[in-house]
């Protein structure tokens, strides 16, 4: 019986640190996006905000289409993602309060080396997916609802291509994240489309490298959101909004603009421009 | 493929700089799963050795779904998890999502039909053997539960510890009902995904290659732990 008395005591020391650990100060969470975790952003930008406020700010990263479901459930106080009608949807319907602008990077479309489908230095998307579709070259796509997914799409549909029929086929949705995609995408030769930050900061390259970019076409907008405290009581309505307000103040759009890899800037602060 | 070499690097230098966040990880991954596991044991043992010992009509259908729960996708219990403890669930109001309490509660989900089927299998196997003599004793049901646990307790330690590797090994579930919070809910295997997903493969696999070592460690001291009791207990 000692034994189990001993095995019990044990579990309670566990248990009870863990208790302790969770009685952390203040805190938020933050719902985002890939990118944004990804490319090291936030853990950039955020330990400045936390030594001055004293919030702690704890950062789920999903892609942008379960972000905004998880907000919509209220498991956030603020929600920092990149697909503005989807946003602008989100707040209509309740679920935040106001929308704002804070900063932007571009989608670029990276491809092998060995462009099949003779797309490289192109600087307009469309033309460069149509000729992906025409010469049947492989193309690895999020397929998973988030901001980049959403925006590819909707290019898919300005060059007028049918791309859904090709699934299975060159047309190749792995259902995951940036970092995953781009992993598959490398490995079977593919074109993709990423934010240009996560794309920076991605490690495993292989032979790809950016076959089209700046075209206006390509711009990604980010935008902060706090999570509606009249339909989720429980929301940290304060420090979310102290938080938001630090994106938008001029100390946080110089941090988010001081942010580099490699001697490249990988956002661009906008807030109320 | 220098991945395989710069993985071993990697794995080299974080545990040889004692790095801080790699303490951290692999403190909470301990902490957590040895939650889940002991949680797991308090249900899974009893519930086990009665399935083992006590007749009832459906037993059998009983054992077949216990040994089924064996194969729950880590990812539906997570999702399952998460639709319970969100603000929108119906224990939201707790505020358990996005902390290790949440992480326990899944990855005991998860172990609990392991040690359960595991311990029934073990103690009807002891059960055929005194089952006779504990009758004549006079021995009830709730008696002989707890003495063939008792008798079967070093068996046991192998459903323990299969029940461990499933919970240290798993990443579906906990990244949900986790988040993967820096500093708060990221353990190893939710660090090697987010590693992976930075096409960082070396360090995610560096990463792997400790958590590897870390199971062998535990099982290396279970395994010793029951030798040396064994001893003791059987001369």
């Amino acid at each position: 019986m000692r034994r189990l008395g001993l095995t019990l005591f044990t579990a309670a020391t566990l248990l009870g640190s863990l208790a302790a650990a969770e009685a952390a100060d203040r805190f938020i969470t933050v719902q985002s996006t890939t990118s944004t975790q990804n490319s090291g952003l936030f853990e950039a930008i955020l330990p400045t905000f936390t030594a001055k406020t004293g919030i702690e700010v704890r950062v789920v990263a999903v892609g942008t289409g379960q972000a905004i479901k998880n907000a919509a459930n209220g498991d956030g106080d603020v929600l920092f993602v990149h697909a503005k009608a989807a946003e602008q949807k989100f707040v209509a319907e309740g679920g935040g309060v106001e929308r704002f602008d804070v900063m932007y990077n571009d989608f670029v479309i990276v491809g092998p080396t060995t462009d099949p489908a003779q797309v490289a230095g192109g600087k307009d998307a469309i033309a460069a997916l149509r000729a992906i579709a025409a010469a049947g070259a492989a193309f690895a796509s999020r397929g998973d609802d988030s901001g980049t997914d959403k925006k590819e799409k909707s290019l898919w549909k300005a060059a007028g291509i049918d791309q859904a029929k090709a699934s299975g086929g060159w047309y190749r949705e792995t259902g995951s994240g940036m970092g995953a995609t781009l992993n598959t995408a490398v490995g079977m030769d593919a074109y993709a489309l990423t934010d240009r930050a996560t794309w920076i900061a991605f490690k495993n390259r292989g032979d790809h490298a950016i076959v089209v970019e700046g075209d206006p076409t390509l711009f990604n907008q980010y935008g902060v959101i706090l999570v509606s405290p009249t339909r989720h009581p429980h929301v940290k309505a304060a420090d979310g909004q102290a938080f938001v307000d630090w994106l938008l103040s001029d100390e946080g759009q110089a941090a988010i603009n001081a942010y580099q890899i490699d001697g490249q800037q990988l956002f661009y602060a906008n807030a109320g421009t | 493929m220098q991945d395989f070499g710069a993985a071993f690097g990697e794995a080299f230098r974080l545990v040889a700089s004692l790095d801080p966040d790699l303490v951290e990880i692999v403190g909470l991954s301990l902490r957590v799963s040895v939650s889940a596991v002991l949680a797991a044991a308090l249900i899974g043992l009893p519930l086990g050795a009665a399935l083992a010992v006590a007749r009832f009509p459906g037993r059998g259908v009983a054992m077949v779904a216990l040994n089924s729960l064996m194969g729950l996708p880590p990812v539906v219990v997570g999702l399952l998890i998460y639709l319970a403890l969100s603000r929108a669930g119906p224990l939201g109001p707790l505020g358990l999502l996005y902390t290790p309490w949440a992480m326990i509660l899944a990855q005991m989900v998860l172990v609990v039909p392991i040690i359960a089927a595991v311990t029934r299998q073990t103690v009807e196997d002891l059960k055929d053997e005194y089952e006779e003599q504990l009758r004549v004793l006079g021995v009830g049901t709730a008696g002989m539960v707890a003495t063939l646990l008792w008798d079967a307790r070093f068996s046991l330690l192998t459903a323990l510890l299969a029940g461990f590797g499933r919970a240290i090994a798993e990443v579906g579930a906990v990244i949900i009902v986790g988040g993967n919070i820096d500093h708060v809910t990221r353990v190893m295997t939710t660090a090697i995904a987010l590693e992976t997903s930075k096409g960082d493969l070396a360090l995610a696999l560096g990463l792997g290659l400790i958590l590897l070592a870390l199971a062998i460690g535990v099982n290396a001291a279970v395994m010793t732990l029951r030798r040396t009791a064994g001893h003791a207990a059987y001369g």
